[in-house]
């Protein structure tokens, strides 16, 4: 596959623009110009959609199959969202309006899917408010640790120090490194949860917070929860917890409920918003009243006449994160998603899901290991260790799965169990889907013992075969030149 | 509505396999007392009703306003090949291309990208993306920390004001000292920045063109920059880059900004697609993901993510940066626009933007009471002193159907009677001409 400025002709036009109806200006002296064009290809607009229709068909996306990337909830977007979101009243609309004289009442309709949203988001996960602010998944993690850091700051705590599973998604450590926390990383017992005793012993007067997902990255629901929020709160350390699981619990067990005290939503995930090949996403982050005046601003509030209106009268606010309400266009589309489910709908979201990753692992805990074998919530981890003897490791599986037709699920992580496999079905997989995809894994268990040779040779059939990573580190090759 | 495929004969047959009686069973970890105490939301609703509750939303919104809103955000043409391209799900159902084999197309295009944006900036290395230009000028600070291990930044005054309130925010937490210098006469002042410049200084935050439109030519600042081992972090406009002056050529180490008006909607504020190009020597420093190409087994051209190790995913807490999602089909878009618009197109439209906003200035600059800011040369944006409240006129104008500009009092409080315009390639002579005549009409009122 030629690289696009390979296909450039010189003189050629993708796109027509008005004939200018003004005077030419030569206001701009040279001083203050490049001295050579900018390299950009010269292609017709057929070129650019050939050139990216074949890029497409060299991509794989959740519409063209199973897609059980553990930990990211690749289910099934409904396409419905995606022609809301670009309405020429949303799409077209100047983030600013609203913050002209007068101007609220210009993007009334924007402003109230921002409202109702956090107000929805605050019912499903029995949070006091929620800001739309966080552009993904990892900014809703850093907006909520700088949240936990200004509390403390405000009470004037002198706290340094956050607890982290050593389980968690790396994003964890990584945003509260970057609100000022120094990390302490707690372990997991052999049963696959935290070790409360350790935790316990490492929380003190210096703990700011702690951060968990629950169900954890091992898919398991930790049920000593309360007791964990008793060990925080001793020491007014807040509870922290990662909603990038929350696909597992919509309408079985709500955060707030059991006293987390912020936490973050992948919409992205959880609510059916596409992935985009990496993003974009939304992190919204939801906290308790007693954090909710720290919250960025600006908020939108609604008039006792029923009228929604931006406010920045929050004096102990973190202040702006992003620069206007977040990935609006995101958030829009969860919104559609959550109003066409309801509250009956989303329970069976999370019913269908634990249903499918239980199905999942208990049709494949004969040919695979299982580290931590009892009931699992929206997905499960296995192992390549019964393969281990021939040399097959869980990217050999991988890759032969790919021949299979299939994406892989999430490998190497968690990083506390070796050669992981963590597969995430989704909600939205039939079972005859998840029957094909558990006779692939059972044929690559099979001929790891039968043929290693071709597992460890695999994928043969996607346009490359594996990659070489070390060469690309060596030569970073990262932009086209000649 | 549901997009659950499986029947309850199906469900019930998977439980058998699970060993269980019923959904619930699954559900046991969950004690009793945890249960939501509540979980009330509207019932759910069809497809149609879905549809028409959001078109009735969407017409609440006045996005028909003839727009001289900027601001650092555009309304510019967006060719109808972008939306055909990105609505193929291989792109947008996919994810963060962990597994190349499979992602070649995503792969690819991000590459490509990283070499538009290279090429547009005049630097060596471009990331994927991060989330929009204000936490891509975050990102470079924390960049600059890592590289300097410096903790004052001197921010220019012509940074746009959104971006230093999002900078204000994120430097609480990191020790951060920032001093913010006001512009002079609409450019960098030259003198207090540098009596400012010193050996704790860690970087220079400056934008060109500046948030009143303003263009420089910062050369002169980033040599004594270099002197004293400070960076310079640059924020820019891509669109005026086809013409301006490059941050490569002017020697700036970490350029970044807000890559909206490559073909990415306004969408109410996002997404967006916060871009950044790095001189190669820090390139270890940077955020957010990196496509490399490279061969396969069979020697065959390939693409994968390198330098992994710089992120959360490997690093954890010592990572460059916590960005996970980027904006991955945001700079897709960017990339098809710069691909459209090509080498002269791209050219073409920022001359026709900064023609017709050329010609606004001529047309407000004829009105009685009304004065255009002369500085130095502007590129699609000026500021113009009212004789009224920029506000309150702006007000009056909405009544008229335009966004008439953005008042500039908002964020600089001495500056009441002054309002930001904007002019794309979108507005036509006829609505500049009848802008003008408006704006003199109400302001004799």
């Amino acid at each position: 596959m030629s690289i696009i400025f390979k296909k450039s002709i010189e003189g050629r036009h993708g796109v027509s623009l008005p004939e200018s109806d003004v005077p030419v200006s030569h206001s701009i002296s040279e001083k203050y110009l490049r001295t050579k064009k900018a390299e950009l290809p010269e292609l017709s607009e057929l070129d650019v959609v050939r050139h990216f229709t074949e890029l497409s068909r060299k991509n794989y996306g959740v519409d063209t199959n199973f897609y059980p990337l553990g930990s990211c909830t690749m289910k099934y977007n409904p396409k419905i969202t995606e022609k809301i979101a670009s309405l020429d009243g949303f799409s077209s609309l100047h983030p600013l309006l609203p913050q002209l004289r007068r101007g609220g009442m210009l993007t009334q309709g924007a402003l109230s899917v921002v409202y109702e949203l956090e107000k929805q988001l605050s019912e499903i996960t029995g949070m006091d408010a929620f800001t739309a602010h966080p552009m993904a998944g990892a900014h809703g993690e850093l907006t909520g640790m700088m949240i936990i850091a200004a509390y403390h700051r405000y009470k004037k705590n002198n706290k340094t120090e956050v607890l982290i599973p050593d389980e968690a998604h790396g994003t964890n450590p990584s945003s509260a490194a970057i609100a000022g926390f120094d990390i302490k990383s707690v372990p997991t017992t052999s049963n696959g949860t935290l070790d409360i005793d350790k935790l316990e012993s490492l929380v003190n007067e210096k703990t700011a917070a702690i951060m968990l997902t629950n169900p954890n990255t091992l898919g398991l629901f930790n049920p000593y929860i309360e007791k964990i929020a008793a060990i925080a709160h001793k020491y007014d350390a807040q509870l922290y917890y990662d909603g990038a699981n929350l696909n597992a619990i919509l309408g079985k067990f709500r955060p707030g409920d059991a006293n987390f005290d912020v936490m973050h939503i992948n919409l992205h995930k959880t609510f059916g918003t596409p992935h985009g090949g990496g993003g974009p996403g939304a992190g919204p982050v939801g906290v308790k009243k007693h954090l909710e005046k720290f919250l960025p601003i600006s908020r939108i509030t609604k008039r006792s006449d029923g009228t929604y209106a931006l406010d920045y009268d929050y004096p102990e606010s973190i202040g702006y994160i992003s620069p206007f309400y977040g990935n609006f266009g995101v958030c829009l589309k969860a919104y559609a998603y959550i109003l066409l489910h309801g509250a009956e709908g989303l329970k069976e979201v999370s019913e269908n899901a634990v249903l499918n990753a239980n199905y999942v692992l208990h049709s494949l805990k004969d040919s695979f290991h299982v580290p931590y074998m009892k009931t699992c919530m929206h997905e499960c981890v296995i192992t390549s260790k019964n393969q281990g003897e021939k040399g097959i490791h869980a990217l050999d599986i991988a890759k032969a799965l790919i021949d299979k037709g299939y994406h892989p699920p999430t490998i190497y992580f968690p990083l506390i169990v070796k050669e992981a496999m963590m597969i995430e079905p989704t909600e939205t997989e039939s079972k005859e889907t998840l029957d094909a995809f558990i006779s692939a894994m059972k044929e690559i268990a099979q001929e790891s013992q039968t043929d290693p040779e071709k597992i460890r040779n695999a994928p043969q059939k996607a346009c490359v075969t594996r990659l070489d990573e070390t060469k690309a580190v060596k030569d970073m090759d990262f932009s086209f030149h000649g | 509505m549901s997009y659950i495929s499986n029947t309850d004969k199906q469900r019930r047959s998977m439980l058998d396999t699970c060993g269980a009686g019923s959904v619930d069973d699954l559900f046991t970890d969950i004690p009793a007392n945890l249960r939501p105490k509540s979980f009330c939301l509207p019932k759910g609703k069809s497809e149609l009703e879905v549809a028409s509750f959001f078109d009735t939303l969407s017409k609440k919104n006045y996005s028909n306003l003839v727009n001289f809103v900027g601001g650092g955000f555009y309304d510019h043409f967006i060719p109808s090949a972008i939306d055909a391209i990105v609505s193929r799900s291989e792109f947008y159902t996919a994810y963060t291309p962990y597994q190349p084999e499979l992602s070649q197309g995503t792969l690819q295009a991000i590459y490509e990208y990283q070499t538009d944006i290279c090429r547009l900036t005049g630097l060596d290395v471009s990331n994927a993306s991060l989330y929009d230009g204000g936490t891509a000028l975050y990102e470079a600070c924390q960049m600059a920390i890592h590289a300097t291990d410096r903790r004052k930044f001197i921010v220019d005054g012509g940074v746009n004001p959104i971006y230093r309130k999002m900078l204000n925010s994120y430097a609480v937490n990191l020790s951060i000292e920032i001093v913010e210098v006001p512009v002079s006469h609409g450019q960098s002042d030259r003198t207090n920045i540098t009596a400012l410049l010193d050996e704790n200084t860690g970087a220079l935050v400056i934008q060109n063109p500046n948030f009143f439109g303003v263009i420089d030519d910062h050369t002169d600042i980033v040599k004594k920059c270099h002197e004293l081992g400070i960076l310079v972090i640059q924020s820019v406009y891509p669109m005026a880059l086809s013409l301006l002056k490059t941050p490569g050529e002017m020697g700036v180490d970490i350029a970044t900004g807000e890559g909206q008006s490559l073909g990415i909607p306004l969408s109410f504020g996002g997404p967006y697609l916060g871009f950044m190009a790095v001189k190669k020597e820090i390139v270890r420093k940077m955020p957010g993901r990196i496509v490399a190409r490279t061969l396969d087994t069979n020697g065959r051209e390939g693409f994968v993510l390198s330098l992994q190790a710089r992120e959360q995913h490997i690093r954890r807490e010592k990572a460059t940066s916590n960005i996970c999602s980027n904006e991955a089909l945001c700079a897709l878009r960017a990339h098809i626009y710069m691909s459209i618009m090509g080498k002269e197109g791209l050219r073409e439209c920022a001359q026709l933007c900064v023609d017709k906003a050329h010609y606004a200035i001529q047309r407000l600059n004829a009105i009685p009471g009304v004065k255009v800011m002369d500085s130095s040369p502007t590129f699609n944006e000026f500021t113009v002193r009212l004789p009224i409240d920029a506000g309150e006129c702006v007000g009056r104008m909405i009544d008229k159907g335009f966004a008439a500009g953005f008042p500039l009092g908002r964020y600089y409080p001495d500056m009441e009677n002054y309002l930001l315009v904007a002019v794309t390639e979108k507005r036509t002579k006829h609505e500049i001409g009848l802008f003008a005549e408006t704006l003199e009409e109400i302001l004799c009122q």
